[in-house]
């Protein structure tokens, strides 16, 4: 890609210090991405996909060290004064989290949260700033959006208040969104619906989103790539296409093999991952997937593979024992 | 293909649910949780009920252990009614039927040894000997793949969330029960953990004989562990039918609603724009008529008059809608 990219994370590790000794919660992460484009960030709990992204938008706990440089949009954000960090972050750079009954304030309305961010960040008087609140809840599929504007959040059903929530991102047109497992919480019927707006306006506004999800199934059709996390690292990425076709790296294999497919037949044995991921506080020597995978001998246990492009420059992947068959989506 | 299926006599049925109602008073207003549901489960068999959040899928489990007081209908296990029996009786009952919920963190007293945990329902059902007791905990840890020796006195937060499930799983086999109610046993798990305790259920299951209730909102999920499937829609049955056949052609628009919903990991299937159907309306004050036609296509004047009662529509297959997707063969 010749277009500078609008992000680049450089070789970010986040360590938290906890009662059990250091947790590496990110391990040298490097990723870039281009204005308008969607990258989606997968992995299980405790991968380091959540970390990463508080690493992106300054927002770790106190006690955590990070180190590397976030670029965004020329600055690095790891070293930007507090003050332009907070005038940056709900205007640029925006966020929808997982939970948004939590994400929400529950003892102010809808309408003076996000008129607050409109007025933080662009000025607007309160006339306006209330108009263009309406605006947005409708944007976002809201019926009656003035009276939504009174209404607090606990009044509102789940798939709602993540609305709100994705209106209130939106508010400041942000060149980047990081979307937070946003429909983890909602029933499938609003997730394919929460999902769709997202896309929809991502595109209106050729906004770059980071969509980060522990469903394959979400970022297969959404997404123009992936990067697969696994015990703080990113452990493959390649474009969507590519990955789905050709996976290389076994984690990323077994972590699609074992989605219960509709169109399997009942009671068929799923293809379970043995074992459960490393304690990040007891880094594993070699690669940290090894005691799980398959394909693992001799140097796996040894020796850190490496995230390197190998058949093509845009698709890398960190083994030593990459998948070499064609597995695709079959598996 | 649907080898596994047998027409369901009504002499096999383990539990009978008949015209069961479960209502909420909530400030003043009733929530209507579950309204005339009638469904059977046969003997070995495993039925799934799907539904969303609210829709009264947890409520109706509940209901059949008589953890919840049913309003009117029956719940007839091994053909005795549970909804007439107390104290004693009804304990004894529950030694056959037992629950594992959702949170398996949180369902595990934090204060209590794994061993304890385990060996409870033993001293509740009268096992007096300690050694007995032990012995029956080491069986069954070892079944759900768990070391004896290396859990017994250790406490739950000391396990994953995937272990604490098989914990969980352990303490419900442990009287040896015939029929286990699941109310979403996988929905906390990550994915790689929740295809080893899918797994681990269809394993116990042959080993003990089980019959089970299925209850998720995931429905490849549900697929992938059921006999036959029930969906259900704000406190009524939509649909009941043999899995693949369900999903292969399903006849209520809400079940083609939840099966088009499900992310699809391949990227050659793009994701079909989501038809906006709105959310679920209130359990307090559910549409006349049936309950789906305020998100339905299909809905018209009939809908909103006349409450649908289930019909089949195909072998083993029932519906509850007046303009089914397929016609009744």
């Amino acid at each position: 890609m010749t277009e500078p990219a609008l992000l680049s994370v450089e070789d970010v590790s986040v360590d938290l210090p906890t009662p059990r000794g250091n947790l590496r919660a990110v391990d040298r992460v490097d990723l870039t991405i281009g204005a308008g484009r969607t990258l989606g960030i997968v992995g299980e709990s405790g991968c380091g996909k959540t970390m990463l992204s508080r690493a992106i938008l300054q927002l770790l706990p106190k006690k955590a060290r990070l180190s590397g440089r976030v670029m965004f949009d020329g600055q690095d954000l790891v070293r930007l004064a507090p003050e332009r960090l907070r005038r940056l972050r709900g205007r640029s750079l925006a966020v929808v989290f997982q939970d948004p009954m939590t994400s929400l304030n529950p003892v102010l309305t809808i309408g003076t949260q996000l008129i607050e961010t409109l007025q933080e960040h662009l000025e607007l008087d309160g006339n306006s700033a209330k108009r263009r609140s309406a605006e947005l809840l409708a944007a976002v599929g809201i019926p009656a959006p003035e009276q939504r504007l009174l209404q607090y959040p606990h009044q509102l059903s789940g798939g709602m208040r993540q609305r709100v929530a994705i209106a209130i991102a939106l508010s400041c047109e942000p060149k980047l969104l990081i979307a937070d497992e946003p429909t983890t919480a909602l029933d499938v019927t609003i997730q394919a619906q929460i999902l769709d707006l997202l896309a929809r306006e991502q595109r209106r506004r050729h906004m770059a989103m980071i969509l980060i999800t522990h469903d394959l199934g979400v970022v297969a059709g959404r997404t123009d790539e992936v990067a697969v996390m696994y015990a703080g690292r990113v452990v493959e990425r390649a474009p969507t296409p590519a990955l789905f076709k050709k996976m290389r790296m076994p984690y990323t294999e077994a972590l699609l093999a074992a989605i219960p497919k509709i169109d399997a037949a009942p009671h068929t044995p799923l293809p379970a991952i043995s074992g459960r991921p490393p304690d990040p506080t007891r880094p594993i020597q070699g690669c940290s997937f090894s005691p799980r995978c398959r394909y693992a001998a001799g140097p796996c246990y040894r020796e850190k593979p490496l995230l390197a492009a190998a058949e093509s420059p845009d698709h890398q992947y960190a083994c030593f024992h990459p998948i070499k068959a064609p597995a695709g989506v079959c598996a | 293909m649907m080898q596994d299926i047998q027409p369901i006599r009504s002499h096999d049925a383990l539990l009978r649910v008949e015209n069961l109602v479960v209502e909420y008073a909530v400030g003043g207003k009733t929530i209507h949780a579950v309204s005339d549901v009638s469904l059977q489960v046969a003997r070995g068999e495993t039925l799934g009920l799907v539904g969303e959040s609210g829709c009264g899928k947890s409520t109706l489990g509940r209901a059949v252990l008589q953890l919840r007081q049913a309003v009117s209908g029956r719940v007839l296990f091994d053909g005795q009614d549970l909804t007439a029996m107390r104290g004693d009786t009804l304990r004894r009952m529950r030694q056959r039927v037992q629950l594992i919920f959702q949170d398996p963190i949180a369902s595990l007293n934090p204060r209590r040894r794994i061993g304890d945990i385990i060996a409870e329902p033993l001293v509740i059902s009268g096992v007096k000997d300690p050694t007995r007791r032990q012995q029956l905990v080491c069986e069954v840890l070892s079944a759900v793949g768990l070391d004896p020796s290396l859990v017994i006195g250790r406490l739950p937060h000391e396990f994953s969330g995937g272990q604490c499930q098989r914990i969980c799983i352990a303490r419900a086999l442990v009287l040896n029960p015939e029929f286990i109610i699941c109310d979403e046993p996988v929905s906390a798990l990550d994915v790689s953990i929740r295809a080893q305790i899918l797994n681990l259920l269809e394993d116990m299951k042959a080993r003990y004989g089980l019959t089970l209730l299925f209850i998720a909102h995931d429905l490849a999920v549900v697929k992938a562990v059921s006999d036959r499937v029930a969906v259900m829609y704000l406190g009524r049955l939509c649909e009941v039918g043999p899995s693949e056949q369900l999903f292969a052609r399903p006849a209520h628009p809400y079940t083609a609603l939840l099966i088009e919903a499900i992310p699809v990991p391949d990227p050659d299937v793009r994701p079909a724009e989501s038809v906006p159907v709105g959310e679920p309306p209130s359990p307090i004050a559910p549409p006349s008529g049936c309950r789906f036609r305020t998100r339905c296509p299909r809905a018209d004047q009939r809908c909103s008059d006349e409450v649908p009662e289930l019909r089949p529509v195909a072998p083993e297959q029932f519906v509850a809608c007046h303009h089914p997707l397929i016609a009744a063969g």
